[in-house]
């Protein structure tokens, strides 16, 4: 726990927008040096960070797809195809081998800030 | 550890390594493939001219598989167990098995070798043709049966004038008979293919430029053509073999015995290369099955191959051609007509009993109800089975064969259904692999499903189990307005893309407001949340309403001007509208101020709504027509514009009876009658196309109105999620939905009418409830972070004086 609070604080955090500028149960996109970061503010307000290509399509679309829970879990559900993805980990539940990249993220001050993946 | 190696990457190699692994092969797998990409649906070959990728054909290699591409095998050291690559590479093998294939067969016509005569089997064959095609007017195929066909069609989507040679008297001679075979020529012909039957190639001749200029027909006929497709047949691929020792049969294949084992015991050999108790297979069923077989002889099954059903159906140039079971019998019973281009006849015994075989052309339900009779008593006359066209309702037997693609009996579906608990189609298909190949008998395994007593599932989703009509009535009768309060007091977790979007459809058919109100925005499809459709690039397009496809010139300048200033891709529709693509998100509220302030509103097309009411110019302008078409379709457009419902709804008016509407194509259309109208429902084009039927006859204006007021939110409120009105009505039956619609059976007719009362009253452009609120713009932004910045990946390149999407390289990431 101590080791994990140490590399949060020596990364490089981006601010990318205010708390209230994320919708609860859905997404935007953020660019941060070049990529694509889909965002979520999930309903218990939570937050999350995933890379926006879509790996089934190709398209950069994730942040605009539909937020909600399998077996409990936070998801969002691709608007190409409807593969679902964990918010958590990045991984296609629909297909395992698969996985998109997913960001360090948190609010500081009302301000949301993503890390380098 | 066992060395397992396969010559050869098509199909059928691809389903015994899936097989293999699938199982737990505990071997080292390596495949040598000729072609220079890993296997590819090659039953699809046609949709890569029609715009499919590579990727999209591409069969996904299992973990841990090697794959040698581009590796010719050219021998087989049987002795020191190694094939031996062109390259001179040697792979050690324990087991062998040859899967190679076959190669197209051309006929040894003088002029073969000239630039411009191909054949059909490999991607790389379609690219060779492709690019001939840009410089060609015309092309001719040599050979009309079944691969003949989908070669002409490609030819012809290449927008060539298009021939077809074949040398027997009729087209299709191994499915169809000689009356089946003149109703398929009039449909390709139709299609404006010239069709030359009795007819091979005396001489392909070339021009000044040494290539391909024409084929000489035997009686000196000279068709003119730029290119020239061999289709004459298929070889299997057995050189190999053959120059390895092994037997092979008097006209080719490599011979196998049941378990698909060569005379090598340590080599086997399956697909279209192998010849099995006489017979050489090319259809993809058959070799599936073969791959199967090997695959568990290799893990020291004892699966045997049975002569393969031949059993045919399919599509080409878009008419349905199908044969089963014997093409001749002591009695045969015709259905004939070729104003609608069906034939269908049935072989029976000589005592009328026993279904031996059908052969059917433009229209193949037989096929799907009469197939399993096949060798058994009929479940009807014959007469009777073609002519109603009805559903065969009586019970299959245990042992009939309800996928031929991968071989499953209805007895191997029971028995999974039990031994697995299952309660879905997708459980069937995971354990049995029955309806994964070609989903031909999705419907009959539903049957089975129902027929088998195991209560299906109704729950929408793990998130409710309910019904999406008992949660239209949980939220009609409660009074709820909320996802939130819904999902608290009647489910559980936090929703997902099943039911989210379909309760924000049950909230707007019930009238709640703008759907980017507040909690609704939340819940909706990406299409829905942006109101508009999205393309597979990630950018959308916008539909402005045009009701009954009238629209004044003005009107037209503005789409044009909107779509030059934008760099819009412009299309007309279907539905006799104008579509406008790729435009990104921030583009969007843009875009529509403009349209708003030209005076046209959302057409809903990204919606589950009433999309158009199409129409004929009607009984103002048409010398024929009886009514005013154009004038009711506008009407109709106007009063159901905006009601959302659980799948998208079409519609269309004609103004006499020769339907240049296509009404009977529409979930609720009307035809013209000298006394007024005639109303059809359940009509839908898509993947099985269904006739409308006729629902009421003669109405005057008003009466015909408030019957569709009452079928359609009768739908609304009891159909199934995503079902259009075509599977409610068969679900329902016909006869119900009168007796509720007409004869108000349920007494719910007020109620229904005074729902669509509502929805008329309350309706409100969304397009320009949007661009007036600056809370519901706020999502119209590319990045959070940086809203000026068009998204980066978006890129577009000319075609035809348009834009289209620079596509995005796939590489899905595989851990």
């Amino acid at each position: 726990m101590t080791a994990l609070r140490e590399d949060l604080e020596t990364i490089a955090w981006t601010a990318v927008c205010s708390y209230t500028d994320l919708l609860p149960e859905r997404g935007a996109c953020a660019l941060v040096g070049g990529r694509q970061i889909a965002l979520f503010r999930a309903f218990d307000g939570s937050l999350f960070a995933i890379g926006n290509r879509d790996p089934f399509s190709g398209a950069h679309v994730l942040s605009r797809g539909i937020v909600g829970t399998r077996a409990g879990e936070p998801v969002v559900a691709s608007p190409m195809h409807k593969q679902v993805f964990s918010l958590a980990t990045g991984v296609c539940l629909d297909d395992p081998a698969v996985a998109v990249p997913t960001y360090p993220i948190r609010v500081t001050g009302g301000t949301v800030e993503v890390g380098p993946g | 550890m066992s060395r397992l190696v396969v010559v050869g990457h098509g199909p059928t190699s691809h389903r015994l390594v899936e097989s293999l692994v699938a199982k737990g092969f505990a071997g080292v797998i390596t495949v040598l493939g000729e072609e220079p990409r890993p296997a590819y649906d090659r039953v699809a070959l046609t949709s890569y001219l029609t715009g499919r990728s590579v990727e999209d054909l591409t069969y996904p290699t299992p973990d841990g598989v090697v794959l040698r591409l581009s590796s010719r095998v050219v021998d087989i050291d049987r002795r020191a167990r190694e094939v031996v690559t062109a390259d001179g590479h040697r792979e050690p093998y324990d087991v062998l098995v040859l899967a190679t294939g076959s190669s197209p067969f051309v006929p040894p016509v003088p002029g073969r070798e000239l630039d411009g005569c191909f054949v059909y089997r490999t991607i790389d064959d379609l690219d060779a043709i492709r690019e001939a095609a840009s410089g060609a007017t015309s092309g001719v195929v040599i050979g009309g049966g079944l691969l003949g066909l989908e070669a002409a069609d490609a030819l012809r989507g290449l927008g060539l004038a298009t021939h077809v040679v074949e040398m027997g008297g009729w087209l299709m001679p191994r499915q169809v008979d000689e009356g089946g075979g003149a109703v398929l020529r009039g449909h390709v012909e139709a299609l404006g293919l010239s069709v030359h039957t009795e007819a091979g190639a005396r001489e392909i001749v070339a021009g000044p430029d040494g290539r391909v200029a024409g084929l000489v027909k035997p009686d000196g006929e000279t068709v003119e053509a730029q290119i020239v497709v061999f289709s004459a047949g298929v070889r299997p691929r057995d050189e190999l073999a053959r120059r390895a020792g092994l037997e092979v049969g008097g006209r080719g294949g490599i011979a196998v015995d049941d378990g698909m084992r060569t005379g090598d015991p340590a080599i086997y050999a399956i697909g279209e290369c192998a010849l099995h108790d006489g017979m050489v297979y090319g259809l993809v069923g058959p070799c599936f099955t073969m791959a199967e077989v090997a695959a568990d002889r290799i893990l020291g099954g004892e699966a045997v191959f049975t002569r393969a059903d031949l059993s045919t159906k399919l599509k080409l140039l878009g008419v349905e051609v199908a044969q089963f079971g014997a093409m001749e019998g002591a009695l045969d019973v015709t259905f004939m007509d070729p104003v609608g281009g069906v034939y269908q006849r049935l072989f029976v015994s000589d005592d009328a009993r026993t279904l031996l075989g059908g052969i059917c052309v433009g229209d193949a339900t037989p096929y799907n109800t009469l197939k399993p009779f096949v060798g058994r008593d009929l479940p009807g006359s014959p007469g009777e089975l073609l002519f109603t066209g009805g559903p065969v309702n009586a019970e299959l037997p245990d042992d009939a064969q309800i996928c031929s693609c991968n071989n499953v009996t209805k007895g191997q579906v029971c028995a999974a259904i039990a031994e697995h608990g299952l309660t879905d189609v997708p459980g069937i298909k995971a354990c049995t692999r029955a309806g994964t190949t070609c989903g031909s008998c999705v419907p009959t395994l539903k049957q089975v499903l129902v027929s088998s007593g195991v209560e299906v599932s109704k729950a929408l989703c793990e998130h409710f189990a309910y019904s999406r009509a008992e949660l239209f009535d949980i939220v009609r009768v409660r009074g709820i307005t909320t996802f939130s309060h819904l999902i608290a007091e009647h489910g559980t977790g936090r929703g997902c893309d099943v039911c989210k979007p379909v309760v924000a459809s049950i909230l707007a058919s019930l009238g709640n407001g703008h759907i980017l109100d507040g909690e609704q925005a939340a819940l909706q499809d990406t299409n829905d949340h942006f109101l508009a459709n999205i393309q597979r690039n990630g950018t959308y397009s916008v539909v402005p309403r045009i009701p009954g496809g009238e629209i004044t010139p003005d009107s037209l300048i503005v789409i044009g001007e909107v779509a030059r200033d934008f760099g819009l891709y412009t299309k007309i529709t279907g539905g006799q509208r104008i579509d406008l693509f790729g435009a990104r998100v921030e583009q969007l509220p843009l875009i529509w101020r403009r349209l708003v302030d030209a005076g046209f509103e959302s057409g809903h097309a990204y919606g589950k709504a009433l999309r158009t009411v199409k129409s004929c110019v009607g009984s103002t302008w048409c010398r024929y027509g009886v009514q005013d078409a154009v004038g009711l379709a506008i009407a109709l457009e106007l009063r159901y514009r905006g009601l959302r419902s659980p799948h998208k709804l079409k519609s269309a008016v004609s103004g006499c009876a020769r339907e240049c509407a296509e009404a009977r194509g529409k979930d609720f259309g009307v035809i013209a009658t000298e006394k007024g109208w005639n109303l059809y429902v359940g009509g839908n084009g898509g993947f099985t196309p269904r006739h409308a039927d006729l629902f009421a006859s003669d109405l005057g204006t008003e009466e015909l109105v408030r019957v569709i007021d009452r079928f359609l939110m009768f739908y609304v409120r009891t159909a199934d999620r995503l079902q259009r009105t075509s599977a409610w009505l068969e679900a329902q039956g016909l006869a119900y939905v009168r007796e509720v619609v007409l004869d108000d059976s349920l007494g719910i007719c007020a109620d229904l009418e005074a729902q669509m009362e509502r929805h008329v009253a309350g309706y409100a452009d969304e397009w320009r409830a949007t661009i007036e609120d600056p809370e519901k713009l706020r999502r119209f932004v590319s990045f959070v972070n940086a809203p000026g910045t068009p998204d980066p990946s978006i890129a577009f390149e000319p075609e035809r004086d348009q834009v289209k999407p620079v596509l995005i390289p796939l590489e899905v990431v595989r851990s």
